[in-house]
């Protein structure tokens, strides 16, 4: 079974051995409303600790998407680009934004798990 | 309209309690706490306001009665339109302008029938704390009465007309740009046959103490939902139609906001308004800049403040105005430009996130007006 770590920005970063996979919380799809726009990074392109990933924009706003922790992409879910609202229909499945290599899958210790993540929810209410 | 940061506790309109139990999502807009989308969300909102009806709490735009006589003559020292030529029951679209010719706030204004002459004034949010010091100060002879105590309920959509005609027998039988006065359960209402949304629909000004159950009942009705500012905004961009302190303000002048046609013949030859220098000559000889529509060719929006440039990447303009619009499946734009880039058809481009993205020259309205003009 694959570890998930959450960020404070509402990042998820699923982690499979040195393969990360980044997208937006549930928290995050909600409070943006409906997603209009993705942009995504190249793949190859190597991303920096709370660098930007990825733009996410709604139809009120446009949001950054940063890197939960460093890293090269190496996928990129071009099928949200084409058709968003999957982003809000299926955040954690088939909305993910970009896969990474992870560079050093030490720095996921920082990030909070699901028991953390909901806790943190419940502070921000 | 502005959103400005509260400095103050926030205003609530008489729907509050019902938005909030509708579970709306609730943001400050120009001093009150406004519901910017319900849980439908503002995609869904903004498209079956398209197809069908929506309800808009609009009760925290400014409502005055400007009365006495020659209200219309006294009130056109002000604006630019032609309020002295306006029937009784007629609703005109105009501006309050600055000596320079810019745009101080947009406003409606109806005349209501009789004698001493009344017209009633709908207005801006943001600006209606000024617009109404201006009257004062101004036409100190006549008296203006702000409606605090009424709340405005707009129903746009092409069941707008069924939807109201079953709690006010006759609205549909109104044509756009038409006013009159209504009763429903022993209260006065007053109901033009307007909307900023580029549909039919009507704008209801009514006591506060009747709107809640009067959103209710309309809400009753199974293809009428409550729409929220989200939609409202998106709405108005469709159609093109202007947002105060972003697309007009007072860096901008009617003509050049392209809403000469607000301005009456008369008007043009007379003058007598304020700016009127200014705005005879860009009548005349054509505006600098103009403000253009632009269809974004891919799907990355432009926001406001984008700035718009040539092919060569020459910068010639900024957006005033810029989303998705959930009508066309696409992002859309306003922005001003000066006039030998305006022409419908030319090629600009848009920078977003340091790309140039291509856009084009559109006539607005983006989606067609469907006014119910009799």
């Amino acid at each position: 079974m694959s570890a998930i770590r959450y960020t404070k920005d509402h990042e998820y970063i699923r982690i499979n051995g040195d393969v990360g996979v980044i997208g937006i919380s549930d928290h995050a799809q909600h409070a943006l409303g409906d997603v209009v726009f993705v942009e995504l990074p190249e793949v190859g392109k190597t991303l920096a600790a709370g660098s930007e990933a990825a733009v996410v924009e709604s139809v009120k706003a446009a949001s950054e998407v940063y890197a939960p922790v460093a890293g090269e992409v190496i996928e990129v879910n071009s099928a949200i680009e084409e058709k968003p609202a999957t982003v809000n229909e299926d955040p954690l499945g088939a909305g993910w934004f970009i896969k990474i290599r992870i560079a050093d899958t030490r720095a996921l210790d920082a990030l909070m798990d699901e028991t953390a993540y909901q806790a943190f929810l419940k502070t921000l209410d | 309209m502005t959103d400005t940061p509260p400095s103050e506790p926030l205003s609530l309109t008489p729907l509050h309690a019902l938005h909030l139990r509708l579970g709306a999502r609730m943001s400050p807009f120009a001093g009150y706490d406004m519901p910017v989308q319900y849980p439908t969300g503002i995609l869904a909102e903004h498209l079956h306001t398209r197809a069908k009806a929506g309800l808009f709490d609009v009760s925290h735009m400014g409502q005055a009665i400007l009365e006495g006589s020659h209200a219309a003559q006294r009130l056109e020292t002000l604006v630019p339109g032609d309020i002295m030529g306006l029937a009784a029951g007629r609703t005109r679209y105009t501006q309050f302008l600055a000596d320079s010719g810019g745009i101080l706030d947009d406003l409606m204004v109806t005349r209501l029938p009789g004698s001493p002459e009344r017209l009633f004034i709908v207005c801006n949010a943001s600006m209606k704390a000024q617009d109404f010091a201006l009257l004062r100060e101004k036409l100190p002879e006549l008296t203006l009465d702000v409606l605090e105590d009424k709340a405005l309920i707009a129903v746009q959509g092409p069941l707008a007309a069924e939807v109201v005609e079953g709690l006010l027998p006759g609205v549909q039988s109104m044509t756009f740009m038409q006013g009159r006065e209504f009763e429903w359960r022993d209260s006065p209402l007053f109901v033009t046959r307007s909307g900023y949304t580029g549909e039919d629909g009507y704008e209801i000004s009514l006591p506060s103490s009747q709107a809640e159950v009067f959103a209710e009942r309309l809400l009753s009705h199974p293809d009428c939902l409550p729409v929220g500012l989200g939609a409202r905004d998106s709405l108005r961009l469709e159609a093109g139609l202007c947002l105060y302190g972003h697309d007009i303000d007072t860096t901008t002048d009617p003509v050049e906001a392209g809403l000469s046609w607000s301005i009456g013949k008369r008007r043009r030859e007379q003058g007598g308004f304020p700016g009127a220098a200014r705005i005879q000559t860009a009548l005349a000889e054509g505006p600098k800049r103009m403000r253009i529509g632009l269809m974004l060719e891919g799907r990355a929006p432009a926001r406001e403040g984008a700035e718009i440039a040539t092919l060569d990447g020459t910068i010639v303009g900024a957006v005033t105005s810029g989303g998705f619009a959930p009508s066309l499946g696409r992002p859309i734009a306003m922005g001003y430009v000066p006039r030998e880039f305006a022409a419908a058809g030319a090629q600009l481009a848009t920078l977003v996130r340091g790309k140039a993205l291509p856009a084009r020259v559109t006539k607005t309205p983006f989606t067609p007006n469907r006014y119910f003009k009799g």
